[in-house]
């Protein structure tokens, strides 16, 4: 009598499970290959958002199983992996990748075979709109455009720094620099900003002596720099010795530990969040993750940039099935486009690309230490 | 060889016939262009004195810096014809041993540190001239090393040869020192032995306040500019004196006209050219630091655009003349100032090279050179 009834418990489970069974997500980070600190970030940051739901009881009842897959920031292997999660694990969502190079090959194999992916960080524009134009239906990413900065940039500068005349003065040979130049011109003007000037470099170039002396003479309200920490190191301190105190603002091209903040102080860059930033979703997930994971000494971890956004895109797709109440692709799309999510990063909305309509955070060097200065919603 | 000599002394003495009309051309295409500069650059002076100003001073700094490096290759040159392209990344080197000895040492900090009661002023410069001659010895230890290692051997092959080795030499430090282990390639912040001071200048000059504004239509300099020009009008006279008083600078002159005859009066012509690549490493490296504080980002292929503009600076001032070198610089150094200033900053580097084409087309021997002469 207890043998039937244990057969009969496994088959009741067997048959409960084969009706609700795992949701598969794969998480493609390349954890090795040039950038393996991107993968461990990106991986460390989608599967605390997967522990998270699989604590709450998972997505429409049933237990989200990671696949992690080392993807290498490279087309060849993203795209085994691709197909590796695709055909054998039948997997329908992935997270991934993190590098435009790899996330664009993934796509191409994603999009036709109806399987939703979200890259976190890839920047390049043809991760979600194919060479034709057209939006590739079930492809979305979960950060910002490069351009989509410029725009961002602009507002700050017209609306809390009320600058009425802006500089500009960028990389003519860099499409990083070019985007975001071209998005602020646009946004200024239409903010009702005159641009006082716009000067170009290349890369190679240190000296910035005649640039900076037509800032001065122009006298603008805020210098518009997007470009790299290395440039903005060197513009900054020449700018202090000619006198200039007027505000640089930048793009998370500025984001590194060898940013002089000494020079730059005063100065101001976008990037996808900040640590010191009040808002709850921000400070819960710092928690998160700071029990979740410690570093190579034993302290807890603070989530960098790509972390966040991994934890993010994830996110976004759970929400999207538990709101389609379906694992149908098809449906989740539809919820993904129509979403409302108030990620780590800010509320995220997608426009017609498939690129987030997000805030963006500002922040400030002051007193020798990037600080958290304000939020801005396009 | 003597029928080698014939055919090229026949083909220059062809072409010194078929010269002054071709050069007529040339002339006045040069005086053209010279006019129209001047009258640009002069219109927009008139119409903004103070901008004009502010970009000779910018200019005058450039090529302050230009003249330190362009030392060395002439020097060089005029001892054994032999362009130097290594030279820009012993400057490089240089500007990385200061900020080693400056970062990661705190070199600079020794004369606070061994005599706590020494004016901090005093401790300052002490502490910086020590990382100068530091990084100074290193280039011309490495320079000296190049010379033995990779010019010596090849000093009886034809100049081609030896031309290709330095561009070797130059790739090999470049991108040995972007290896992790070395210098990384990475753009590193520098981290200057003293702070920068700035002033500007109306009625009187007034210090700028860091994170403050000067007042508008004024002239700002710093104290780079200001050592960067000591540095390289002392670099200059001492050059002079070596070159023209010393027993060594006789040496070194003598070996520039006639090696084998300088060998035959007792002249250790070998010692004379590490010790001509001595002086000019010694003088990049000095470059190199000065370079690095006013521009304070380094990278190893820092010294590749400052090497090929001194390059030019002493080909326009006639490679081999040492006063040469540094009127050449100089006027390099203007002309890409008052290109950034009145046409666009990315023009500066193709305005740059032009100088070096119309130099080579119109006068090959440069300001100060002497017309080639075809020696036995």
């Amino acid at each position: 009598m207890k043998r039937v009834l244990t057969v009969a418990l496994v088959l009741a489970l067997s048959v409960g499970s084969a009706i609700a069974a795992d949701l598969k997500i794969a998480v493609l980070a390349p954890l090795s290959g040039p950038v393996p600190s991107f993968g461990l970030s990106t991986k460390e940051g989608a599967l605390l958002a997967i522990q998270e739901w699989n604590a709450k009881g998972g997505v429409l009842g049933r237990k989200i199983v990671p696949i992690v897959e080392d993807s290498q920031c490279t087309a060849d292997p993203a795209v085994n992996a691709a197909n590796k999660v695709i055909n054998q694990d039948g997997v329908k969502f992935i997270i991934g990748e993190v590098c435009s190079g790899a996330s664009i090959p993934v796509s191409e194999i994603a999009n036709p075979a109806k399987v939703i992916e979200i890259s976190p960080t890839s920047t390049n524009p043809n991760v979600t709109v194919d060479s034709k134009g057209n939006t590739k239906a079930y492809i979305f990413r979960a950060c910002y455009i490069d351009p989509f900065q410029g725009g961002i940039l602009a507002q700050f500068s017209a609306q809390r720094l009320k600058a009425k005349k802006a500089f500009i003065m960028y990389d003519q040979g860099n499409d990083y620099t070019v985007g975001l130049a071209n998005a602020f011109e646009a946004q200024f003007k239409k903010l009702g900003g005159t641009i006082a000037g716009k000067e170009t470099y290349t890369k190679t170039d240190t000296d910035f002596s005649a640039i900076l002396s037509k800032i001065k003479d122009a006298n603008p309200q805020v210098v518009l720099l997007p470009d790299y920490y290395n440039i903005v190191n060197l513009v900054t301190k020449q700018a202090k010795e000619k006198g200039i105190n007027v505000p640089f603002v930048g793009g998370d091209g500025w984001d590194s530990s060898d940013l002089d903040l000494v020079s730059s102080a005063g100065c101001y860059y976008t990037n996808h969040y900040a640590p010191d930033d009040p808002r709850k979703e921000v400070q819960t997930f710092l928690k998160a993750y700071a029990a979740a994971y410690k570093d190579d000494s034993g302290k807890p971890k603070v989530p960098d940039a790509l972390a966040v956004l991994a934890y993010d895109a994830t996110n976004l797709l759970l929400q999207a099935i538990a709101t389609a109440k379906t694992d149908d692709t098809t449906k989740v799309k539809t919820a993904l486009e129509a979403i409302k999510f108030s990620a780590v990063s800010g509320l995220i909305t997608f426009d017609k690309l498939h690129n987030p309509i997000k805030a963006l955070t500002i922040l400030s060097i002051k007193g020798g230490k990037v600080v958290f200065d304000s939020v801005v919603q396009p | 060889m003597p029928g080698r000599n014939k055919v090229t002394k026949k083909t220059l003495s062809a072409g010194q016939r078929r010269g002054p009309p071709l050069a007529w051309v040339g002339w006045s295409f040069l005086i053209l262009l010279a006019v129209v500069t001047v009258l640009y650059v002069g219109l927009k002076a008139v119409a903004n004195p103070i901008l004009f100003l502010q970009n000779l001073l910018d200019g005058l700094k450039l090529g302050f810096v230009y003249a330190l490096i362009a030392l060395g290759y002439t020097m060089v040159y005029g001892i054994v014809k032999l362009i130097n392209f290594a030279h820009g990344d012993v400057f490089m080197v240089g500007a990385f041993t200061s900020y080693y000895a400056v970062s990661r040492f705190n070199l600079h900090m020794w004369p606070a540190a061994a005599f706590p009661s020494i004016s901090p002023n005093l401790a300052v410069v002490l502490g910086s001239l020590t990382v100068i001659l530091l990084s100074m010895a290193v280039c011309v230890i490495l320079a000296v090393t190049i010379e033995r290692v990779a010019y010596k051997p090849l000093r009886d092959a034809p100049r081609i040869a030896a031309l290709i080795t330095a561009i070797g030499v130059s790739f090999f430090l470049e991108f040995f020192g972007a290896l992790p282990f070395v210098f990384s390639a990475r753009f590193i912040p520098y981290k200057a032995p003293f702070s920068t001071h700035a002033w500007y200048i109306k009625d009187g000059i007034h210090p700028i306040i860091s994170g403050q504004a000067s007042p508008d239509n004024t002239i700002s300099f710093s104290n780079i500019f200001l050592i960067i020009a000591a540095a390289s009008i002392l670099v200059q006279v001492l050059l002079q004196y070596i070159v023209k008083r010393t027993k060594i600078g006789i040496a070194m002159r003598a070996a520039s006209y006639d090696k084998p005859t300088a060998r035959l009066m007792g002249i250790n012509v070998d010692r004379v050219i590490s010790f001509t690549f001595a002086i000019g490493a010694a003088f990049a490296g000095l470059g190199g630091v000065l370079y690095a504080i006013a521009y304070s980002s380094i990278y190893t292929q820092l010294g590749v655009l400052p090497g090929l503009k001194a390059f030019v600076a002493a080909v326009l001032g006639g490679i081999g003349s040492i006063p040469g070198a540094f009127v050449g610089a100089l006027i390099m150094g203007q002309a890409e100032a008052m290109t950034m200033g009145y046409i666009s900053t990315p023009m500066r580097d193709a305005v740059a090279f032009s100088i070096l084409i119309i130099v080579l087309l119109v006068k090959p021997t440069g300001l100060f050179g002497e017309p080639a002469q075809e020696k036995a």
